[in-house]
């Protein structure tokens, strides 16, 4: 088994590599000069020339790519365009907030997910089990963000129970009490999509296991039904595990639109404004790192997949 | 395997089929680097013939190399050492024209009644395909696959556009052997063909197996780890193990007198009905090895209650017991004690490695 | 599965062993048929896109024209049956021309990677070894990203613009098919009647032809369809956030935007554009429901 984690670790560098390829081109084939972002337009031709050389512009692109990928092994990522600041500094804040929501979203999707999933396989062929299969599809096609803006609606103007925008109060005030406030509508509206997935999925694999002949013979056995239960779960768990841990990388990346909507100071909001801004080391620098996390995501997720599962030991 | 009796036999013969030292081992891998790490022996140095117009059967345990042979014969893969002839020709197809001459002559019934069938493909497509890969056109290869599909017992006007999903196991397995005779081969090898049916209808395709045989002249290579099944249908059988020949010889002979302790054990171990023949124990005791570690010399000595010192030291050549055709593989009815010399015919440069290792 | 296997048995109940056979797209139809939620779904994305063909005739107003007077006038009122947007244009107008952008948006890329994945995908599988290393591991490295995050970087880097968002969906969705493409091939190259189709001595171009495309298409083709509602929501998502179509042409994602401020004032009328991408996504995700459960082959 060690092999297997340690051929997976091996892998995962070429593939990290590859991100990094990625995401330094992709900004290298946006149109339009990175260097008209910082100086107004009518600058003298030798100030554009000089900028250029000095922020390595003149290049070619193998060479550049190799300076940007040792300082960011050095953990630089350069400084903002728009602030003028260390973008880790701002990556590191913004992630913090975005971790906040995805951590609590995952909590709201996956208990809700594994509840409805289990009861519609227990329930299968009857009218529940239709009714969570409709939520479940509803989940998976909502746009999150039109029911972001929905439950911006209900719950902010028109009952104006919770806030709209924001972490915090204007008024400076940053309780607990607050931030959960804050939080509430946000972390269910990202929580629709992982919910709707993750219903689907363990209602067919606890299907799957309960129509196993082994159930069957629990259950002649006379067992109760929760122990029939336990044995079913544990059975049923694997794929529904990977599958919440490749949800909570989704979570991560795909928090933009949600934290667009609620103005929320995330790293998907970051990457709003650096693509208004066309912050070039800004917008790498988010990338990279999400992209980073959701890597090593995987890596964690595969290997915590092929401890529980007996069947997937290697050799 | 050298000095065996069998090889020198087949030096003059005009056999339809020759097999001479065939040898297929499948790589391992694993480890960190994904290298080779052991090799599993799934044919070891068979040799036989098969004769015009017989049946002959190969028998023995899941795992003993049976449907690697069967594919080896067909040319679906490489061997890496020894040779095929058929008809006196090797038959290791060169080019793709040959590989094609060659499977009009020797065709292929699969086991799995179930996954052998093309899903989306209706029983007339799926045997004229054959035809019409050999260059017939559309309406010659079906009226072709009409008249193979009559013979089989399956109404074409009936059953010609229905799907595999509609036909029973038997139905199926009637549409295989009908997609094998479609090109009139001269050789039909068959892979387990009724192992996946009951037993009303094995007895069915089996009596069609021999009125095929009978009418239409073909030769087979019946594989089967039924003993009853060969018993009933083959002239002459061959008893396998862990990849190698444990004897050969006339169905009634290995039949009514097993020599090899295997064979004596595989057919003692065929429940009875007579509840006066209740054994003791069972015959066959254990699990047969690992075939990436097979035990040195004899393979079966592991398991053989009649085991000696020389059955570990090196592994006993297939001789003729007799003059009545029946070969064994066993010290228990040889002299010879000899070292094992180099093989007698070439093998090819991956062979020779793979030989050389397994030294 | 259980609902087909259902299915299944009773068709042999009905016909019999002496009945008409059915070919394999026959089966398809003939458990769509007897599917009424499938159906529906099928007659909601038919309406729709019959709407957005249809836009020119059907709409009552230009989408373009609007007067700041009439600006957000609620649902209902005289002229207006769905309101006025924040400048004054028919919402139902803009809805319906809006319906052309974000179902393009969402469909056609789903197409490209349709293409591109499958063929990627099923050379990979046939070819095996080296060739499928290199293929499926240049498809991981897309894998890193979460695809809101890749479509999102894409499409910042090319610009606003739907042909953008076209061809950053298209490479976002093209991963995904290849591997299923690529798991299919492997899985379909290893039945025994690709065997049986190499013994009759067939050349590789007959074989991938006659036996392997028809078996791998179908999966291939039902994953693609479940993209389809995944699409329409990305789409419309990039749009929102200002990537996709840029104002004034209306799309249902943009229109959500613009009208997002206006909540204060109007709070219906910005319903309407989600609403209308939710039904969309929705009906694609039913009718490839239906479709995988129709499509599922007995061997």
């Amino acid at each position: 088994m060690w092999s297997y984690i340690l051929r997976r670790l091996l892998f995962g560098i070429p593939t990290l590599l590859g991100v990094t390829i990625i995401v330094f081109t992709l900004l290298h084939l946006a149109p339009g000069d990175p260097i008209s972002s910082m100086l107004p337009a009518d600058a003298p031709l030798e100030v554009v020339l000089m900028i250029k050389q000095q922020m390595g512009f003149d290049k070619p692109l193998p060479v550049q790519y190799w300076r940007w990928l040792t300082r960011v092994a050095h953990g630089d990522l350069g400084n903002s365009l728009a602030t003028r600041r260390p973008v880790l500094n701002e990556i590191r804040a913004a992630l913090g907030n975005t971790f906040l929501l995805a951590i609590s979203a995952a909590c709201i999707g996956f208990t809700m997910g594994v509840t409805l999933g289990t009861t519609a396989a227990f329930f299968q062929g009857r009218w529940l089990d239709k009714a969570v299969s409709a939520v479940a599809i509803a989940g998976v096609s909502l746009p999150h963000y039109w029911v972001a803006i929905l439950l911006i609606i209900v719950f902010s103007v028109t009952l104006n129970w919770l806030p709209a925008m924001g972490m915090q109060e204007t008024s400076g005030g940053s309780s607990l009490w607050t931030l959960l406030r804050h939080m509430i509508l946000p972390s269910i509206a990202l929580s629709l999509i992982p919910m709707g997935v993750i219903t689907r999925m363990v209602r067919t694999s606890v299907l799957e296991v309960l129509q196993q002949d082994f159930v069957l013979t629990l259950r002649s056995k006379g067992l109760w039904a929760r122990t029939v239960t336990r044995h079913v779960m544990k059975n049923a768990a694997p794929p529904v595990l990977t599958l919440m841990g490749l949800q909570f990388g989704y979570l991560l990346g795909g928090s933009v639109l949600v934290e667009t909507v609620f103005s929320w100071p995330g790293s998907g909001f970051l990457l709003n404004l650096a693509i208004f801004q066309r912050d070039i080391p800004m917008l790498q620098g988010v990338i990279l790192v999400l992209a980073t996390f959701f890597v090593m995501l995987n890596l964690l997720v595969d290997i915590v997949h092929s401890c529980i599962d007996p069947r997937i030991r290697r050799t | 395997m050298s000095g065996s009796k069998v090889v020198q036999d087949m030096e003059q013969s005009t056999s339809l089929l020759s097999v001479k030292n065939l040898r297929k081992y499948f790589p391992v891998r694993g480890g960190l680097l994904h290298t080779v790490q052991a090799y599993v022996k799934a044919v070891d140095g068979v040799s036989f013939e098969v004769q015009h117009g017989e049946i002959l059967g190969i028998v023995g345990e899941s795992g003993c190399g049976k449907s690697t042979l069967a594919r080896l014969i067909q040319c679906l893969i490489e061997p890496d050492a020894g040779e095929i002839r058929f008809a006196g020709q090797p038959a290791m197809p060169t080019s793709a024209s040959a590989f094609k001459a060659f499977c009009r002559q020797v065709q292929m019934v699969f086991q799995d009644p179930y996954s052998s069938l093309n899903p989306r493909m209706n029983i007339e497509a799926a045997v004229a395909f054959n035809a019409i890969v050999h260059g017939n056109s559309r309406t010659t290869a079906r009226n072709k696959a009409w008249e193979v599909l009559r013979k089989v017992g399956l109404r074409p006007e009936q059953f010609g556009r229905r799907y595999p999903h509609e036909l029973s196991g038997g139905q199926r397995q009637r549409v295989n052997i009908a997609r094998a005779l479609v090109l009139d081969p001269t050789l039909v090898i068959l892979d387990e063909p009724v192992s996946s049916l009951d037993k009303s209808v094995q007895a069915q395709v089996l009596n069609l197996l021999q009125t095929l045989k009978h009418d239409l002249g073909l030769t087979y290579v019946f594989i089967s780890h039924d003993l009853h099944v060969i018993e009933y249908l083959s002239d002459r059988v061959l008893v396998m193990y862990l990849g190698q020949i444990m004897e050969m010889g006339s169905t009634e002979q290995v039949s009514t007198a097993p020599l090899h302790p295997y064979t004596q054990a595989l057919f003692a171990s065929t429940p009875s009905m007579n509840p006066d023949e209740r054994l003791d124990r069972p015959p066959l005791m254990g699990d047969p090895p690992n075939p990436m570690h097979p035990p040195s010399g004899c393979r079966f000595r592991t398991r053989c209650p009649h085991a000696m010192e020389q059955c570990a030291a090196t592994s006993p050549p297939l001789l003729q017991v007799g003059s009545t055709g029946q070969y064994v593989a066993c010290y228990l009815y040889s002299d010879q004690t000899a070292p094992p010399g180099p093989p007698l015919h070439p093998l090819s440069s991956a062979g020779e490695e793979i030989y050389r290792m397994s030294q | 599965m259980a609902e087909s296997a259902i299915i299944h048995v009773t068709q042999e109940l009905l016909e019999g062993p002496a009945g008409t056979p059915m070919s394999y797209w026959q089966l398809v139809w003939w458990r769509l048929r007897r599917d009424t939620v499938t159906l529906t779904a099928a007659a909601v994305i038919l309406c729709i896109v019959l709407s957005a063909l249809l836009a020119p005739s059907l709409a009552p107003h230009k989408p373009f024209e609007g007067s700041i007077r009439k600006r957000l006038a609620p649902i209902g009122t005289a002229g207006h049956l769905l309101g006025t947007d924040e400048q004054g244009r028919d919402m139902l107008s803009r809805l319906l021309f809006g319906g052309r952008l974000s179902l393009l948006a969402g469909v056609v890329p789903v197409c490209i990677a349709l293409l591109a994945g499958s063929t990627l995908g099923i050379v990979a599988g046939f070819m095996g070894r080296g060739v499928n290393m290199l293929i499926m591991r240049s498809m991981d490295i897309f894998y890193a990203f979460p695809s809101v995050l890749l479509a999102i970087a894409i499409s910042g880097a090319l610009g606003a613009g739907v042909g953008n968002t076209i061809i950053a969906l298209s490479i976002v969705f093209t991963p995904p098919i290849t591997r299923i493409a690529e798991s299919v091939t492997t899985q379909v190259r290893g039945w025994e009647f690709m065997e049986a189709a190499r013994a009759s001595g067939a050349g590789t171009g007959a074989i991938i032809r006659h036996h392997m495309i028809a078996n791998v298409l179908a999966p291939i083709f039902v994953y693609a369809s479940t993209l389809v509602s995944v699409s329409v929501i990305l789409a419309s998502g990039l749009s929102f956030l200002g990537l996709g179509a840029s104002p004034p042409n209306p799309e249902w994602g943009l229109m959500l935007n613009t009208l997002r401020q206006s909540i204060y004032v109007n709070t219906w009328v910005p319903i309407l554009p989600g609403m209308m991408i939710f039904l969309t996504s929705m009906a694609f995700n039913l009718l490839s429901d239906g479709l995988r459960d129709a499509m599922d082959v007995r061997l």
